[in-house]
């Protein structure tokens, strides 16, 4: 496998975008927050996640790394905002697939969820860049936890108010 | 000048990604190992095995002859006599078992004779800014765990080590002074004199971190004067697993055990037990045994190659990287070029890359077939006191050619044009 077919312009395009870059403060209950950290190398990232019902309402993000894992957030973010709680459980599922793959393609099906993300196949051959890729997944995952935990309980308290 | 010996290390003859040959320049990090290793530690478990200072066997007896003639080999190998060279099981447990000593003696053992190692509230221990984790880690939790306090000397914006203020750091309370010999990032030889003449001043110990003097250039503990000396087997050519603590034969003697149990031990009885001199009381368990021969044959090959020769050779290897990565537009390397030719920095060259991370700069080595070390290198602190989280870092040994080097320097060349930065 080329150097190209890892890093697909798609991937140096995001990694240059950096969708959803800047921390906001949010003020909805339902938030959540999590810092995660690539031990090798020192790449960290700070993420907020705010869910509003049963939609992803906000994704934020600071961090700095390689351009795996800044084009990675990037792609989430812009991929996952403003989509349904389960639709970003079925593809963060997905990209944990696509990690897991030995850089072979996965079914149509999740190809379609994963969108640009699809891009990263070829990380998968390597398994020493599948945490570069995953560390602003895992953040999502934690902080996406926090907020459908905190959402949840500001819903029971409304209900019984 | 060294013969061509690229036949005594079998790696190097197959190819990685795309089929490439392999470029290696990891040995900062790990080093390959020559037949002579390999066959001595497979050797002595084909021929020798038997437990070690136990029974009266045989197998037994040569287990311990080879045992110890491998000792008697790494200790010629930096000038000290056989009964100063303590087995651990790396440079990371040998930095561990002084320090753990150290608290031991804090805690109250060792009797009068430990006094030199108890450290408490009201005294310092100093190490440097450019530590490798495993040299500043110990210290920082000793102090920690004793109320002393954790002082460094500093690097100036080169990571260079500031040596002008020694006196201000190493103070008339410092109990100690940890510091590296040749620092695994800037490459850099320190200057160990006027440090180990500060801490004699002060009547503090002094404690080296010999992982990457010791596998490159002559050493030779006498003439370094420092107390103590830690250094791995992998990093010389040997195997992983077995490292060694070289310490004056007074001060080990003197210094409490931190890992208890059999075979270290004089008398033992339900209540108490007494150990045995230095290095015997160090080394309680069953030691990795084909590991030390391995390190015991990897010490002589390379006292056959002659250490002037080795760091003269590393010098010529140390002269292409670092001038060549140097002389790059948007490449920084870190540390000094350095005057390959006073042999004050070794054969390594650790580099950032303007505008691209060092992960995807190693990415580009290795589509190469270039193996080099990617990351902090275990040295946060100096990365982060140099403005950077990380850098790319290729490292030699005595089988590193020109050639290697070259195609280091050439592959580096290309990073910032394949990353589409230009400015």
């Amino acid at each position: 496998m080329s150097l190209e077919a890892m890093y697909q312009q798609v991937i140096m395009d995001h990694a240059r975008e950096g969708h959803g870059r800047g921390l906001v403060d949010l003020t909805s209950a339902g938030r959540g927050e999590s810092h995660q950290v690539n031990p090798t190398c020192g790449d960290e990232v700070t993420m907020r996640v705010g869910v509003d019902g049963d939609t992803v309402a906000t994704i934020a993000w600071e961090g700095h790394g390689c351009s795996i894992s800044q084009a990675s957030i990037s792609v989430l973010s812009e991929l996952l905002e403003g989509e349904s709680l389960d639709t970003a459980d079925e593809t963060y599922d997905a990209f944990r697939a696509l990690m897991q793959a030995k850089g072979e393609p996965l079914d149509e099906e999740r190809e379609d969820l994963l969108g640009d993300a699809t891009a990263f196949v070829g990380v998968g051959k390597y398994p020493a860049r599948i945490k570069c890729a995953l560390l602003g997944w895992m953040a999502f995952r934690d902080a996406l936890i926090q907020a459908r935990t905190a959402s949840s309980g500001a819903a029971v308290e409304g209900g019984e108010a | 000048m060294l013969r061509d010996l690229r036949d005594d290390f079998p790696i190097l003859t197959r190819t990685v990604r795309n089929g490439r040959p392999l470029v290696y320049l990891d040995s900062g990090a790990t080093a390959q190992r020559p037949l002579a290793v390999l066959e001595a530690e497979a050797g002595f478990s084909r021929e020798h095995n038997g437990a070690v200072a136990r029974g009266a066997h045989l197998l037994a007896e040569e287990a311990t002859d080879a045992f110890e003639t491998a000792r008697a080999s790494v200790a010629e190998l930096i000038g000290a006599s056989a009964d100063e060279v303590v087995w651990t099981s790396g440079a990371t447990a040998a930095l561990n078992l002084v320090a753990n000593g150290m608290l031991q003696a804090s805690l109250g053992a060792g009797g009068a004779g430990a006094d030199r190692f108890r450290v408490g509230p009201g005294d310092r221990i100093v190490v440097t800014e450019l530590e490798h984790h495993a040299n500043l880690i110990p210290w920082q939790q000793l102090a920690a765990r004793t109320g002393a306090e954790l002082a460094w000397i500093p690097v100036d914006d080169a990571g260079e080590l500031i040596l002008d203020g020694l006196s201000e750091v190493i103070t008339g309370n410092t109990r100690v002074v940890a510091f590296t010999h040749a620092s695994n990032v800037t490459g850099v030889i320190t200057d160990v004199e006027p440090i180990v003449r500060r801490a004699r001043e002060v009547g503090a110990l002094t404690v080296l971190d010999g992982c990457q003097s010791v596998p490159h250039i002559p050493v030779d503990v006498a003439q370094l004067g420092a107390d103590l000396m830690a250094f791995s087997g992998h990093k010389m050519l040997g195997p992983t697993g077995v490292g060694a603590l070289w310490g004056r034969k007074e001060l080990l003697d003197a210094l409490p055990p931190s890992i208890f149990g059999g075979g270290a031990i004089a008398i033992v009885t339900m209540e108490t037990t007494t150990w045995l001199e230095a290095p015997t009381r160090f080394e309680p368990g069953t030691q990795p045994v084909a590991q030390a021969v391995g390190m015991g044959a990897a010490a002589r090959y390379l006292m056959d190659l002659g250490m002037e020769n080795v760091a003269r050779h590393e010098a010529r290897i140390a002269q292409i990287l670092r001038e060549g990565a140097a002389a790059l537009p948007g490449v920084r390397l870190i540390g000094p070029v350095g005057d390959p030719e006073r042999f004050d920095v070794l054969g390594l060259a650790a580099v950032a890359v303007e505008g691209v991370h060092t992960h995807d700069v190693g990415q580009v080595l290795d589509d190469r077939g270039i193996a080099a070390r990617v990351g902090h290198h275990c040295a946060q602190p100096l990365h982060r006191r140099l403005g950077l989280t990380g850098s790319t870092r290729a490292s030699a040994h005595v089988y590193t050619t020109e050639d290697d080097a070259h195609a280091f320097v050439e592959a580096l060349a290309g990073v910032r044009e394949f990353f589409g930065v230009t400015v």
